[in-house]
């Protein structure tokens, strides 16, 4: 006997009556599912912003030389640049031109601090490999040597806390997918009880014509795969609608950091996942549930 | 069918069946008869393999019953025609669903069922009422489509509680009739009856009398039963 859930015939069919999507199972799927999807839409999106400001900022060094006198500052710069250029495991060294420095400062400032002839500091990123940023320390002194006024602020320092805080989001995001999968499960074994005690007449006449548990439990694994498939892809249509509206919000922001939690189309092949995934899910657990309660007859 | 010191009790409580012994022949008719609370529907149960027994030997089709592992029992099961007291129709199918369902269980197929299931609803004078749902028939229409439904799959064993008693003494012999033909086509028929005019339409049916939960069987025969000719039934 093939034991697909959707192999059952119309007369098999009939052996279930109830309306489709009369109950209130397929509704709990769409909400759990919907859910499911931003939570694990929310865990995607802030591993890919970790992972996106770990490689834009990991591994940075920002060199500011602070003087107020401009051609001290100007030549100290030149001589930072040159020396880290020399530095072996230093993969970039970019001076933040004039104009970045300027709309940083007009952001920060105001506009009329540009005009006001203050002393600008020359900012230099550099982007180390792992070998050389283990050895930043070494780096700074020797930079300091060449260009007394530069201070050295390493990324990681005030990234930390905040690549922590994304990895907790991310961790907390993944429970949540979990428990809301454990809560489906659930659901779902209590659909399964109710229907089997609302069947039991049907049941216990066709196990007493010889049906196996297993053409019983088929039944009723058909019914509940049909429930997830109706709740799983209206909760995932929706999710994706309202990650959608979120997504042109964060656009309309343009953050660097939020646009980096961005989703790709991995990432979007994984919330689909979900759906399909809460069906395998619910059709084991409905089959699990109806066997053991088949079992309990001789 | 055979029964050996067989006793039946529910949870903790007294045994409802006690020291049943009986050999049933292959193409045999038996009566099952005995007042109320005599436990004819626990042994009933037992025979139709409703229950396992809480002690005591039951051999059915040469096989060890007592033992057998759950998940052989619906072959055995699907060799065995049922008529409950109530019916125990499926309320929301309509009588040919119903008398189509135990060759569903065996997997006939959909174009292989109508033919055999027209018949028996003609057999039984329910053609006109096929589509009809139970709650719709009437007492004794239901027990035609239950009756109907037991016998479709030509088992090698019938039991039957009560078969006649909702239909008109018409009906009655004419059920009791297709009972004796089924019987002579070699199924072992074991029905379960208040009805005393039943017990004399068979000439060749055999009786048990169940009192207090013992069977009585003061000559041997159940337990021995003699070997004798055939009825034309291919056993």
């Amino acid at each position: 006997m093939v034991n697909l859930p959707f192999a059952v015939s119309a007369a098999d069919r009939r052996l279930l009556p109830e309306g489709r999507f009369a109950g209130p199972m397929p509704w709990v799927i769409a909400i759990m599912m919907f859910l499911t999807v931003l939570a694990g839409a929310g865990g995607l999106g802030l591993r890919r912003g970790a992972q996106g400001l770990q490689s834009s900022l990991g591994e940075r060094l920002t060199v500011q030389i602070v003087d107020a006198n401009g051609d001290v500052r100007e030549a100290q710069a030149r001589a930072a640049l040159d020396m880290l250029r020399r530095q072996e495991g230093v993969l970039a060294v970019k001076r933040v031109s004039e104009a970045e420095m300027n709309a940083i400062m007009t952001r920060v400032l105001g506009a009329g601090a540009i005009e006001a002839d203050l002393p600008v500091p020359v900012m230099i990123d550099v982007d180390l490999n792992p070998a050389a940023y283990a050895r930043r320390d070494v780096i700074a002194a020797t930079l300091r040597d060449v260009a007394p006024a530069a201070r050295v602020d390493d990324n990681a320092t005030w990234l930390g806390p905040l690549a922590n805080l994304l990895g907790s989001l991310k961790w907390l995001a993944l429970a949540l997918v979990v428990l809301m999968t454990a809560a489906t499960g659930a659901a779902v074994v209590l659909a399964a009880r109710g229907a089997l005690d609302t069947h039991r007449g049907t049941i216990e006449v066709m196990h007493l014509m010889g049906s196996t548990d297993y053409q019983v439990a088929r039944l009723f694994q058909r019914r509940i795969a049909l429930d997830a498939l109706f709740g799983g892809a209206l909760g995932f249509i929706a999710g994706v609608v309202v990650l959608a509206g979120i997504g042109s919000r964060v656009g309309a922001l343009g953050s660097d950091l939020l646009g980096s939690a961005g989703l790709v189309a991995v990432d979007w092949l994984l919330l689909l996942a979900l759906p399909v995934a809460g069906i395998g899910l619910a059709m084991l657990v409905a089959r699990m549930t109806v066997l053991r309660a088949l079992r309990k007859m001789l | 069918m055979q029964f050996d010191n067989v006793g039946l009790r529910y949870g903790t409580g007294a045994e409802t069946l006690s020291d049943i012994s009986f050999t049933l022949r292959r193409g045999g008719f038996y009566f099952l008869t005995g007042p109320s609370g005599a436990g004819k529907t626990s042994l009933l149960k037992l025979l139709y393999l409703n229950q396992r027994p809480s002690r005591g030997l039951i051999r059915l089709f040469g096989e060890d019953l007592v033992s057998m592992p759950r998940e052989r029992l619906p072959g055995f099961r699907r060799r065995i025609g049922v008529v409950f007291q109530d019916f125990r129709l499926v309320r929301h199918l309509s009588a040919f669903d119903n008398v189509a369902l135990p060759l569903r269980v065996a997997g006939v197929e959909d174009r292989d069922l109508e033919q055999p299931v027209r018949e028996m609803l003609a057999w039984v004078g329910l053609s006109d009422r096929a589509s009809a749902r139970p709650a719709t028939l009437s007492g004794g229409e239901q027990q035609r489509v239950a009756i109907a439904r037991a016998v479709i799959g030509r088992p090698d064993m019938l039991v039957a509680d009560e078969p006649t008693g909702n239909v008109d003494p018409e009906m009655a012999a004419r059920l009791l009739h297709l009972f004796d033909a089924l019987n002579r086509l070699g199924t072992t028929i074991i029905v379960a009856t208040h009805d005393i005019h039943l017990l004399t339409r068979i000439g060749r049916a055999e009786m048990m009398r169940l009192d207090r939960g013992h069977l009585a069987d003061p000559t041997g025969a159940l337990r021995h039963p003699p070997r004798r000719e055939s009825t034309g039934m291919s056993a």
